[in-house]
């Protein structure tokens, strides 16, 4: 146990030490959360669109003002005529624009049937999808505003309900994506890069020669990132809940316990990528490339698994990333319990079992 | 007999596919003696240095180290001996103390058995001024004698030194020497590889290492002796003319 506490803390001094990495450790969450927050949205907001109102009239306006008043768009020009619609769209100004014909109050008033046509920049279809949807509900607002009591003889209405997150707020799924790829990245990489460097520099073999456990060398390095994990995961909580307004529906606890969890199947991760590899270059290059891609395109989080081909769907489930990114987001948001993701924990704990049991295997307590 | 022996080899061998490093050598060494390991580059002297420390798994062959069996009693024989490589192999970004402390801490020895004898150790090498330097930043020379004070900082019964001085000032090699002496002065059996001859004269006996088998093994004066040689160099240049590998 002594021998086991003078290297944890050895491996601690390490990394204070290198207030460098330190920071980049522990800075890295929060740049990501910030960057992802603010930067990397998929939500529609103040989108620059265009008006071309050939009708001038009262109605037009006022749905031209509403639009603009919508937090989804923002009016950049009014257009004369046809022609300039292409320009402005090359422009890169405006994502949409939306042509009114001449007469459109007339129409609207005296034969209950007026036309609209909207354009939108379909370059990125997702957002152009929910532009013209937007735009679409503004209209249906505006044709409920001028006309309350028009009733029609058949008329369905759809209610939609939008559950756990009903302003569509993008952080509500990356918030889970972060977490798990800060975890998996300063975990394995880290682990393995701190192992294969006692490799290189050659005190490992003093280290082989004590009589130091092959299994507490593995475990001591693996303490200090537990901890160091166990900050980010509570920095990238408070600031998902005090700067993103992501919410944490269910027990924080058991969202830390999983969290912890994850982090365990990472660090053996970064402990079996460690024992196959003889240089820091190598170790670098499997984590980054055999842990951190997979992590990006099969947790679900950037990329829906339900819509990959079957074989990829396949592929999907033993990245261990995928588990946790079900788990944080059952639990954060939509608040279940225990009860609900013990199937996600118990693959995640095998998982763990696995990876040490490889780790603790592969390790040479030889040179030859 | 292995009682009084601090290591003893009988036909130790290693393989390494169809390349014999070392080719069923045999010998003894007594306890507290300073044994030279000489051979040139590849001549197998590391190969069966770490089989004795446990490094590597012999091919075929016995040997015992402190009395214990080195295939049996591996993890009992690593509480017993001390080891320095031939890499430079304490962190260089931690500094003196840190270093003593952390190698202490791994042989498991107390708080105040690490304080006393960092104290001593610091006072014997002239490092007090640098106890909180980092290692990276003193010179090479300070650096060995502060890994080889490292080594036989648990008091081990045997040190394994895989070519100490390599690339250290003629100087500072009389100056390990001599901490070299006062170990084996304490009783500590000093095993040391090397390839400058002259180091060979400051051992008890010597081994000359030629293409994996021990082509000599007597003290130095009675090697002289035998080759007609007036130094070392002499000796090993006889020996070695026959070797059939160069560099490893």
């Amino acid at each position: 146990m002594k021998q086991f506490l003078s290297f944890v803390k050895k491996e601690f001094l390490h990394i204070l030490r290198d207030k460098r990495t330190l920071f980049i450790l522990l800075g890295m969450p929060i740049v990501q959360i910030i960057i992802f927050g603010f930067a990397l949205t998929n939500e529609v907001k103040n989108e620059g669109i265009a008006v071309l109102d050939l009708a001038k009239d009262q109605s037009s306006g006022e749905l031209i003002r509403q639009m603009d008043a919508s937090r989804y768009f923002e009016l950049r020009a009014y257009l004369q005529n046809e022609q300039q619609i292409e320009k402005t769209f090359l422009k890169g100004q405006i994502k949409l624009a939306v042509v009114i014909p001449p007469g459109f109050d007339h129409q609207l008033r005296h034969t209950n049937k007026a036309q609209l046509q909207l354009i939108a920049d379909a370059s990125d279809p997702n957002l152009a999808n929910t532009m013209v949807n937007y735009a679409g509900s503004i209209v249906q607002q505006f044709q409920s505003t001028i006309f309350p009591q028009q009733q029609a003889a058949y008329q369905i209405q759809t209610e939609l309900r939008m559950l756990y997150n009903p302003q569509l707020k993008g952080a509500y799924n990356f918030v889970p994506g972060v977490m798990a790829m800060v975890l998996l990245l300063v975990c394995t990489m880290m682990t393995a890069i701190t192992i294969v460097k006692e490799k290189e520099s050659g005190t490992m073999e003093i280290m082989l020669v004590s009589p130091l456990v092959p299994f507490s060398i593995t475990l001591a390095k693996a303490v200090p990132y537990l901890l160091l994990s166990i900050v980010n995961i509570i920095s990238i909580l408070l600031l998902s809940v005090y700067v993103l307004d992501v919410p944490i529906r269910g027990s924080v606890l058991l969202l830390i316990g999983m969290s912890i969890l994850f982090t365990m199947v990472s660090l053996s991760l970064g402990l079996l990528i460690s024992a196959r590899s003889s240089s820091q270059q190598t170790a670098m290059f499997i984590s980054l490339v055999g842990m951190f891609l997979p992590t990006v395109m099969f947790s679900g989080f950037m990329f829906p698994i339900e819509n990959m081909p079957k074989p990829l769907q396949v592929i999907s489930n033993i990245v261990p990333a995928k588990w946790y990114y079900i788990i944080v987001k059952s639990v954060m948001i939509k608040g279940v319990g225990f009860n609900a993701i013990w199937k996600e924990a118990l693959i995640l704990a095998g998982m763990c079992t696995f990876f040490l049991a490889m780790a603790i295997r592969n390790f040479k307590i030889r040179l030859a | 007999m292995p009682k009084e022996k601090a290591i003893t080899a009988e036909m130790l061998t290693k393989r390494f596919g169809d390349f014999i490093a070392v080719n069923a050598i045999s010998f003894e060494v007594d306890k507290g003696e300073i044994f030279g390991f000489l051979g040139a580059n590849g001549a197998g002297k590391t190969t069966a240095m770490r089989m004795f420390c446990g490094l590597s798994l012999p091919s075929s062959g016995k040997a015992t180290v402190a009395g214990l069996d080195i295939y049996k009693d591996n993890e009992a024989i690593k509480q017993r001996i001390g080891y320095m490589s031939q890499k430079f192999s304490l962190y260089e970004d931690l500094t003196v103390k840190e270093n003593i402390r952390f190698y202490g801490g791994i042989y498991g020895k107390s708080d105040t058995y690490i304080k006393k004898e960092t104290e001593i150790l610091l006072h014997q090498l002239e490092l007090e001024a640098q106890a909180n330097t980092l290692v990276g930043a003193l010179p090479l020379g300070w650096k060995q004698k502060l890994a080889f004070s490292v080594a036989i900082f648990h008091q081990p019964d045997i040190v394994f030194l895989d070519e100490p001085t390599g690339g250290v000032d003629p100087v500072t090699r009389r100056e390990f020497w001599n901490m070299i002496y006062e170990a084996a002065a304490k009783g500590i059996t000093v095993f040391v590889t090397t390839h400058y001859l002259d180091e060979a004269e400051y051992c008890d006996r010597v081994s000359i290492m030629v293409d994996g088998v021990i082509a000599a093994l007597d003290t130095p004066a009675a090697l002289k002796k035998q080759y007609h040689a007036s130094g070392m160099d002499e000796v090993f240049q006889q020996l070695a003319r026959g070797a059939k590998r160069q560099d490893n």
